[in-house]
Protein backbone atom coordinates (compact mmCIF):
# COMPACT_ATOMS: atom_id res chain seq x y z
CA UNK A 1 0.00 0.00 0.00
CA UNK A 2 1.74 3.24 -0.76
CA UNK A 3 1.39 6.01 2.12
CA UNK A 4 -0.70 8.82 1.52
CA UNK A 5 2.03 11.77 1.80
CA UNK A 6 0.33 14.70 2.64
CA UNK A 7 1.49 18.04 1.54
CA UNK A 8 3.37 20.59 3.69
CA UNK A 9 1.59 23.57 3.59
CA UNK A 10 3.84 27.09 5.48
CA UNK A 11 1.21 27.86 8.74
CA UNK A 12 2.29 31.53 8.07
CA UNK A 13 -0.44 33.24 7.40
CA UNK A 14 -0.76 36.50 5.54
CA UNK A 15 -1.31 39.35 7.94
CA UNK A 16 -1.80 42.37 5.32
CA UNK A 17 -5.41 42.09 4.86
CA UNK A 18 -6.05 42.01 8.78
CA UNK A 19 -3.87 44.88 8.98
CA UNK A 20 -5.66 46.46 6.76
CA UNK A 21 -9.22 46.26 8.35
CA UNK A 22 -7.45 46.69 12.37
CA UNK A 23 -6.05 50.24 11.08
CA UNK A 24 -8.92 51.32 8.53
CA UNK A 25 -11.01 50.33 12.12
CA UNK A 26 -8.54 52.31 14.19
CA UNK A 27 -8.33 55.34 11.73
CA UNK A 28 -12.63 55.48 12.02
CA UNK A 29 -12.40 55.11 15.87
CA UNK A 30 -9.73 57.99 16.04
CA UNK A 31 -11.88 60.11 14.21
CA UNK A 32 -15.34 59.45 15.36
CA UNK A 33 -14.17 59.64 19.01
CA UNK A 34 -15.14 62.91 21.31
CA UNK A 35 -13.71 62.37 24.57
CA UNK A 36 -15.98 62.13 27.84
CA UNK A 37 -15.01 65.50 28.98
CA UNK A 38 -13.72 64.97 33.03
CA UNK A 39 -16.68 64.99 35.14
CA UNK A 40 -16.01 65.76 39.48
CA UNK A 41 -19.04 64.06 40.20
CA UNK A 42 -20.69 61.00 38.90
CA UNK A 43 -24.53 62.13 38.68
CA UNK A 44 -27.30 59.46 37.36
CA UNK A 45 -29.77 61.60 35.25
CA UNK A 46 -33.30 60.59 35.03
CA UNK A 47 -34.44 59.44 31.97
CA UNK A 48 -37.47 60.73 29.89
CA UNK A 49 -39.04 60.31 26.12
CA UNK A 50 -37.39 63.43 24.58
CA UNK A 51 -35.59 62.89 21.88
CA UNK A 52 -33.89 66.44 21.34
CA UNK A 53 -30.09 65.74 21.22
CA UNK A 54 -27.96 68.19 23.46
CA UNK A 55 -26.46 71.06 20.83
CA UNK A 56 -22.78 70.71 20.10
CA UNK A 57 -21.37 73.72 21.10
CA UNK A 58 -22.14 77.04 23.17
CA UNK A 59 -23.26 75.00 26.70
CA UNK A 60 -23.39 76.14 29.79
CA UNK A 61 -23.65 72.70 31.97
CA UNK A 62 -24.40 72.94 35.88
CA UNK A 63 -24.26 70.14 37.52
CA UNK A 64 -25.78 69.13 40.08
CA UNK A 65 -24.89 65.88 42.61
CA UNK A 66 -27.45 63.97 44.83
CA UNK A 67 -26.22 65.63 47.53
CA UNK A 68 -26.93 68.58 45.66
CA UNK A 69 -23.78 70.45 45.20
CA UNK A 70 -23.48 72.61 42.19
CA UNK A 71 -20.81 72.41 39.95
CA UNK A 72 -20.42 75.00 36.79
CA UNK A 73 -18.54 74.28 33.63
CA UNK A 74 -18.86 76.08 29.71
CA UNK A 75 -17.21 74.18 26.68
CA UNK A 76 -15.11 76.41 24.89
CA UNK A 77 -11.65 77.08 26.15
CA UNK A 78 -11.19 80.47 24.96
CA UNK A 79 -14.02 81.12 27.31
CA UNK A 80 -13.31 80.13 29.90
CA UNK A 81 -10.32 81.84 29.81
CA UNK A 82 -11.99 85.52 29.17
CA UNK A 83 -14.33 84.26 32.05
CA UNK A 84 -12.07 83.72 34.43
CA UNK A 85 -10.59 86.45 33.90
CA UNK A 86 -13.43 88.51 34.49
CA UNK A 87 -14.12 86.15 37.50
CA UNK A 88 -10.72 87.24 38.62
CA UNK A 89 -10.64 91.04 38.08
CA UNK A 90 -14.83 91.48 39.40
CA UNK A 91 -14.06 89.58 42.63
CA UNK A 92 -10.63 90.60 42.91
CA UNK A 93 -9.11 86.99 43.47
CA UNK A 94 -5.95 87.31 42.68
CA UNK A 95 -5.14 84.74 40.24
CA UNK A 96 -1.53 84.36 38.38
CA UNK A 97 -1.94 83.26 34.84
CA UNK A 98 -1.02 79.89 35.82
CA UNK A 99 -4.43 79.66 37.99
CA UNK A 100 -5.98 81.15 35.14
CA UNK A 101 -4.45 78.41 32.33
CA UNK A 102 -5.50 75.68 35.00
CA UNK A 103 -9.30 76.96 34.90
CA UNK A 104 -9.07 77.17 31.14
CA UNK A 105 -8.05 73.97 30.69
CA UNK A 106 -9.49 72.26 33.63
CA UNK A 107 -12.88 70.58 34.03
CA UNK A 108 -16.22 71.59 35.92
CA UNK A 109 -15.48 74.25 38.82
CA UNK A 110 -17.56 73.63 41.95
CA UNK A 111 -15.70 75.52 44.35
CA UNK A 112 -16.82 79.21 46.67
CA UNK A 113 -15.06 82.49 45.09
CA UNK A 114 -13.19 82.29 48.34
CA UNK A 115 -11.92 78.65 47.86
CA UNK A 116 -10.76 79.05 44.19
CA UNK A 117 -7.51 80.46 44.10
CA UNK A 118 -5.93 77.50 46.38
CA UNK A 119 -8.13 75.14 44.10
CA UNK A 120 -7.07 76.12 40.48
CA UNK A 121 -3.08 76.21 42.23
CA UNK A 122 -3.38 72.94 43.44
CA UNK A 123 -1.92 69.78 40.61
CA UNK A 124 -5.19 67.91 39.09
CA UNK A 125 -5.24 65.11 41.43
CA UNK A 126 -5.36 67.19 44.75
CA UNK A 127 -8.35 69.18 42.54
CA UNK A 128 -9.89 65.63 42.45
CA UNK A 129 -9.96 65.21 45.75
CA UNK A 130 -11.06 68.14 46.96
CA UNK A 131 -14.10 67.68 44.41
CA UNK A 132 -15.06 64.79 46.77
CA UNK A 133 -15.21 67.20 49.83
CA UNK A 134 -16.53 70.71 48.07
CA UNK A 135 -19.34 72.33 48.98
CA UNK A 136 -20.33 73.47 45.41
CA UNK A 137 -20.66 76.78 44.16
CA UNK A 138 -23.03 78.28 46.80
CA UNK A 139 -27.06 79.42 45.42
CA UNK A 140 -29.95 80.94 46.90
CA UNK A 141 -33.12 81.76 45.39
CA UNK A 142 -32.52 85.89 45.21
CA UNK A 143 -29.71 86.51 42.72
CA UNK A 144 -28.89 89.91 44.39
CA UNK A 145 -27.43 88.91 47.59
CA UNK A 146 -23.45 87.64 47.72
CA UNK A 147 -24.15 84.57 48.73
CA UNK A 148 -25.56 83.59 44.99
CA UNK A 149 -22.36 83.12 43.72
CA UNK A 150 -23.91 80.66 40.93
CA UNK A 151 -25.53 84.05 39.72
CA UNK A 152 -22.29 85.35 39.56
CA UNK A 153 -21.01 82.95 37.43
CA UNK A 154 -24.31 82.82 35.00
CA UNK A 155 -23.96 86.48 34.32
CA UNK A 156 -19.90 86.53 33.50
CA UNK A 157 -20.37 83.69 31.47
CA UNK A 158 -23.41 84.87 29.37
CA UNK A 159 -21.51 88.40 29.50
CA UNK A 160 -18.87 87.27 27.53
CA UNK A 161 -21.32 84.77 25.12
CA UNK A 162 -24.31 85.82 25.00
CA UNK A 163 -25.54 82.65 22.94
CA UNK A 164 -24.93 80.04 25.70
CA UNK A 165 -27.27 77.43 25.93
CA UNK A 166 -28.23 76.46 29.11
CA UNK A 167 -27.91 72.91 30.42
CA UNK A 168 -29.09 71.44 33.75
CA UNK A 169 -27.51 67.85 34.61
CA UNK A 170 -28.85 66.76 37.66
CA UNK A 171 -28.36 63.74 39.74
CA UNK A 172 -32.40 61.94 40.40
CA UNK A 173 -31.77 61.80 43.71
CA UNK A 174 -31.09 65.25 44.68
CA UNK A 175 -33.54 66.95 46.25
CA UNK A 176 -35.95 69.66 44.53
CA UNK A 177 -35.20 72.55 47.06
CA UNK A 178 -31.77 72.51 45.78
CA UNK A 179 -32.89 71.97 41.76
CA UNK A 180 -35.42 74.97 42.59
CA UNK A 181 -32.79 76.95 43.25
CA UNK A 182 -30.74 76.67 40.53
CA UNK A 183 -33.73 77.45 38.73
CA UNK A 184 -34.67 80.55 40.22
CA UNK A 185 -31.61 81.85 39.93
CA UNK A 186 -31.74 81.33 36.51
CA UNK A 187 -35.04 82.86 36.73
CA UNK A 188 -34.17 85.75 37.74
CA UNK A 189 -31.46 86.41 35.06
CA UNK A 190 -34.33 86.25 33.04
CA UNK A 191 -33.55 82.61 31.61
CA UNK A 192 -36.79 81.09 31.26
CA UNK A 193 -35.79 78.30 28.71
CA UNK A 194 -33.55 75.91 29.24
CA UNK A 195 -32.44 72.42 28.61
CA UNK A 196 -32.89 69.55 31.70
CA UNK A 197 -30.18 66.55 30.43
CA UNK A 198 -32.04 63.34 30.64
CA UNK A 199 -31.49 59.47 29.49
CA UNK A 200 -33.49 58.25 26.74
CA UNK A 201 -36.39 55.75 27.81
CA UNK A 202 -38.80 53.84 25.29
CA UNK A 203 -42.53 55.65 24.98
CA UNK A 204 -44.82 53.52 26.46
CA UNK A 205 -47.17 52.09 23.13
CA UNK A 206 -51.00 53.50 23.86
CA UNK A 207 -49.78 56.45 25.14
CA UNK A 208 -50.61 59.92 23.15
CA UNK A 209 -47.21 60.53 22.65
CA UNK A 210 -46.73 56.99 21.15
CA UNK A 211 -49.59 57.38 19.04
CA UNK A 212 -48.36 61.30 17.29
CA UNK A 213 -45.11 59.57 16.59
CA UNK A 214 -46.22 56.37 14.93
CA UNK A 215 -49.98 57.29 14.32
CA UNK A 216 -51.09 54.14 15.57
CA UNK A 217 -51.58 53.20 19.05
CA UNK A 218 -50.66 49.10 18.86
CA UNK A 219 -46.92 48.32 18.42
CA UNK A 220 -45.97 46.59 15.50
CA UNK A 221 -45.29 43.10 15.84
CA UNK B 1 4.29 31.06 13.26
CA UNK B 2 5.27 34.08 13.87
CA UNK B 3 9.00 33.57 12.09
CA UNK B 4 10.19 35.78 9.65
CA UNK B 5 10.79 34.32 6.33
CA UNK B 6 14.60 34.85 6.34
CA UNK B 7 15.55 31.48 3.58
CA UNK B 8 17.84 33.06 1.19
CA UNK B 9 16.81 32.31 -2.43
CA UNK B 10 20.46 31.09 -3.22
CA UNK B 11 19.98 28.77 -6.10
CA UNK B 12 22.08 29.01 -8.62
CA UNK B 13 26.08 28.57 -8.03
CA UNK B 14 28.60 31.76 -8.61
CA UNK B 15 31.96 31.63 -9.95
CA UNK B 16 34.39 31.80 -7.51
CA UNK B 17 35.40 35.67 -6.11
CA UNK B 18 32.28 36.49 -6.79
CA UNK B 19 30.60 37.45 -3.84
CA UNK B 20 27.42 36.31 -2.94
CA UNK B 21 25.09 38.74 -2.78
CA UNK B 22 22.25 37.75 -0.21
CA UNK B 23 18.53 37.87 -1.34
CA UNK B 24 16.66 38.91 1.76
CA UNK B 25 12.91 38.56 1.65
CA UNK B 26 10.73 41.83 1.27
CA UNK B 27 8.08 39.63 3.22
CA UNK B 28 7.57 41.85 6.99
CA UNK B 29 5.67 39.85 9.44
CA UNK B 30 3.00 41.82 10.42
CA UNK B 31 1.67 39.96 13.54
CA UNK B 32 3.03 42.92 15.93
CA UNK B 33 1.31 45.25 13.61
CA UNK B 34 -1.79 43.70 13.90
CA UNK B 35 -1.78 43.26 17.78
CA UNK B 36 -1.12 46.97 17.75
CA UNK B 37 -3.92 47.77 15.77
CA UNK B 38 -6.64 45.74 17.81
CA UNK B 39 -5.07 47.08 20.47
CA UNK B 40 -5.72 50.92 19.72
CA UNK B 41 -9.33 50.12 18.39
CA UNK B 42 -9.91 48.38 22.15
CA UNK B 43 -8.74 51.83 23.09
CA UNK B 44 -10.68 54.13 21.40
CA UNK B 45 -13.63 51.71 21.28
CA UNK B 46 -14.13 52.53 25.00
CA UNK B 47 -13.27 55.83 25.49
CA UNK B 48 -15.30 57.01 22.67
CA UNK B 49 -19.16 58.35 23.65
CA UNK B 50 -21.25 57.18 20.62
CA UNK B 51 -24.53 58.06 22.42
CA UNK B 52 -24.83 61.94 23.25
CA UNK B 53 -26.69 62.45 25.75
CA UNK B 54 -30.50 63.70 25.41
CA UNK B 55 -32.14 66.81 26.64
CA UNK B 56 -35.40 68.23 27.36
CA UNK B 57 -36.62 71.71 27.07
CA UNK B 58 -38.59 73.71 29.32
CA UNK B 59 -39.87 76.42 29.80
CA UNK B 60 -40.84 78.42 32.81
CA UNK B 61 -43.31 81.22 33.21
CA UNK B 62 -41.71 84.66 33.02
CA UNK B 63 -42.04 85.73 36.40
CA UNK B 64 -41.93 89.28 35.69
CA UNK B 65 -45.30 91.62 36.48
CA UNK B 66 -48.30 91.08 34.40
CA UNK B 67 -50.95 93.31 34.64
CA UNK B 68 -53.97 91.78 36.47
CA UNK B 69 -56.09 92.16 33.27
CA UNK B 70 -53.55 90.63 31.20
CA UNK B 71 -53.49 87.60 33.24
CA UNK B 72 -55.54 84.53 32.63
CA UNK B 73 -57.27 83.07 35.01
CA UNK B 74 -56.93 79.03 34.80
CA UNK B 75 -60.82 78.11 34.54
CA UNK B 76 -61.47 75.58 37.80
CA UNK B 77 -63.18 72.55 35.56
CA UNK B 78 -59.96 72.36 33.58
CA UNK B 79 -57.16 72.35 36.18
CA UNK B 80 -55.36 69.81 37.73
CA UNK B 81 -52.93 69.96 40.73
CA UNK B 82 -50.48 67.16 41.03
CA UNK B 83 -48.23 67.68 44.02
CA UNK B 84 -44.95 65.98 44.19
CA UNK B 85 -44.21 64.81 47.91
CA UNK B 86 -41.85 62.24 49.45
CA UNK B 87 -40.78 58.67 48.40
CA UNK B 88 -41.98 59.06 44.85
CA UNK B 89 -45.52 59.50 45.94
CA UNK B 90 -47.94 61.71 44.08
CA UNK B 91 -50.94 63.66 45.33
CA UNK B 92 -53.60 64.84 42.58
CA UNK B 93 -56.71 66.55 42.54
CA UNK B 94 -59.22 68.34 40.49
CA UNK B 95 -59.76 72.07 40.21
CA UNK B 96 -57.00 75.04 42.24
CA UNK B 97 -58.58 74.36 45.35
CA UNK B 98 -59.40 78.41 46.03
CA UNK B 99 -61.98 77.62 48.21
CA UNK B 100 -61.25 76.63 51.58
CA UNK B 101 -64.78 75.76 52.38
CA UNK B 102 -65.18 72.83 50.21
CA UNK B 103 -61.22 71.17 50.08
CA UNK B 104 -61.14 68.82 47.15
CA UNK B 105 -60.73 65.28 47.40
CA UNK B 106 -57.16 64.39 47.42
CA UNK B 107 -55.80 61.08 45.71
CA UNK B 108 -52.51 59.48 45.98
CA UNK B 109 -50.74 57.71 43.76
CA UNK B 110 -47.52 56.83 42.13
CA UNK B 111 -45.18 56.73 38.63
CA UNK B 112 -46.66 53.48 37.53
CA UNK B 113 -47.40 52.57 33.90
CA UNK B 114 -50.87 51.05 34.94
CA UNK B 115 -52.91 52.68 37.20
CA UNK B 116 -50.74 55.31 38.06
CA UNK B 117 -51.21 59.48 37.55
CA UNK B 118 -50.49 58.86 33.72
CA UNK B 119 -54.19 57.10 33.93
CA UNK B 120 -55.48 59.85 35.98
CA UNK B 121 -54.22 62.31 33.56
CA UNK B 122 -55.81 60.76 30.76
CA UNK B 123 -59.46 60.80 32.40
CA UNK B 124 -58.89 63.97 33.16
CA UNK B 125 -58.09 65.21 29.46
CA UNK B 126 -61.38 62.99 28.54
CA UNK B 127 -63.45 64.49 30.55
CA UNK B 128 -62.02 68.34 29.94
CA UNK B 129 -62.54 67.28 25.93
CA UNK B 130 -66.45 66.19 26.94
CA UNK B 131 -66.65 69.22 28.33
CA UNK B 132 -65.38 71.04 25.36
CA UNK B 133 -67.55 68.90 23.13
CA UNK B 134 -71.00 69.53 25.46
CA UNK B 135 -70.38 73.44 24.90
CA UNK B 136 -69.83 73.86 28.50
CA UNK B 137 -66.48 75.32 27.66
CA UNK B 138 -65.15 76.86 24.86
CA UNK B 139 -62.40 75.76 22.09
CA UNK B 140 -59.69 77.07 23.55
CA UNK B 141 -60.05 75.80 26.99
CA UNK B 142 -57.81 73.13 27.66
CA UNK B 143 -56.46 70.38 30.49
CA UNK B 144 -53.84 72.83 32.53
CA UNK B 145 -51.72 70.67 34.78
CA UNK B 146 -50.29 72.78 37.85
CA UNK B 147 -47.25 70.70 39.16
CA UNK B 148 -46.59 71.81 42.59
CA UNK B 149 -43.30 69.49 44.00
CA UNK B 150 -42.97 69.93 47.81
CA UNK B 151 -39.20 69.90 49.58
CA UNK B 152 -39.52 66.03 49.77
CA UNK B 153 -39.87 65.91 46.65
CA UNK B 154 -36.56 64.76 44.07
CA UNK B 155 -35.35 65.85 40.94
CA UNK B 156 -36.65 62.50 39.42
CA UNK B 157 -39.70 62.83 40.60
CA UNK B 158 -39.69 66.53 38.47
CA UNK B 159 -38.12 64.89 35.47
CA UNK B 160 -41.01 62.19 35.52
CA UNK B 161 -44.01 64.11 35.87
CA UNK B 162 -42.85 66.35 33.11
CA UNK B 163 -42.26 63.60 31.02
CA UNK B 164 -46.02 62.72 31.87
CA UNK B 165 -46.86 65.95 30.45
CA UNK B 166 -44.82 64.96 26.95
CA UNK B 167 -46.16 61.00 27.30
CA UNK B 168 -49.93 62.12 27.04
CA UNK B 169 -49.70 65.29 25.30
CA UNK B 170 -50.86 67.75 28.24
CA UNK B 171 -50.02 70.80 26.77
CA UNK B 172 -50.14 73.38 29.76
CA UNK B 173 -48.20 73.08 31.78
CA UNK B 174 -46.88 74.73 34.78
CA UNK B 175 -44.01 74.25 38.13
CA UNK B 176 -45.97 76.30 40.36
CA UNK B 177 -44.18 76.66 44.02
CA UNK B 178 -46.29 74.56 46.62
CA UNK B 179 -48.64 76.77 49.01
CA UNK B 180 -49.38 76.11 52.23
CA UNK B 181 -52.70 75.29 51.40
CA UNK B 182 -51.13 72.62 49.66
CA UNK B 183 -48.84 71.26 51.99
CA UNK B 184 -51.47 71.01 54.66
CA UNK B 185 -53.61 68.68 52.62
CA UNK B 186 -50.07 66.41 52.00
CA UNK B 187 -50.02 66.47 55.69
CA UNK B 188 -53.32 65.77 56.30
CA UNK B 189 -53.47 62.39 54.52
CA UNK B 190 -50.14 61.82 55.36
CA UNK B 191 -51.71 61.30 59.17
CA UNK B 192 -55.00 60.06 58.10
CA UNK B 193 -52.64 57.03 56.32
CA UNK B 194 -50.20 56.33 58.94
CA UNK B 195 -51.33 52.78 59.55
CA UNK B 196 -51.82 51.83 56.04
CA UNK B 197 -49.07 53.05 53.81
CA UNK B 198 -46.73 52.59 55.94
CA UNK B 199 -43.71 50.37 54.44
Amino acid sequence: MPKLKMPRKSTNVDMTAMCDVAFLLLTFFMLATRFKPDEPVTVVTPNSISEIPIPDNDIMLLTVDPKGRVFFSIDNPGIRRTLIEDVNEYKSLGLTPDDMQSFAHGASVGVPFAQLKSYLAAPPNQQKEFDKVTTGIPTDTVNTSDQNELAAWIRMARNNNPKLRIAIKADGNASYPEIKKVIKTLENWKIFKFNLITGLKAVPPGSAAYIMQNGTAKPKQ
Amino acid sequence: MAEMDVSSGGGHKKGPGVKKGKKLSTRVDLTPMVDLGFLLITFFMYTTTMSKPKTMEINMPNNEKVEEKDQTKVKESVAMTVLLSKDHRIYYYEGLATDPTKPPELKVTYFKPKGGIRDAIIDKKKSVDELRQQGVLSGKDQLTVLIKPDVNSTYDDLVNILDEMAINDVKVYAIVDITPVDQEFIHMTENANQGTTQK
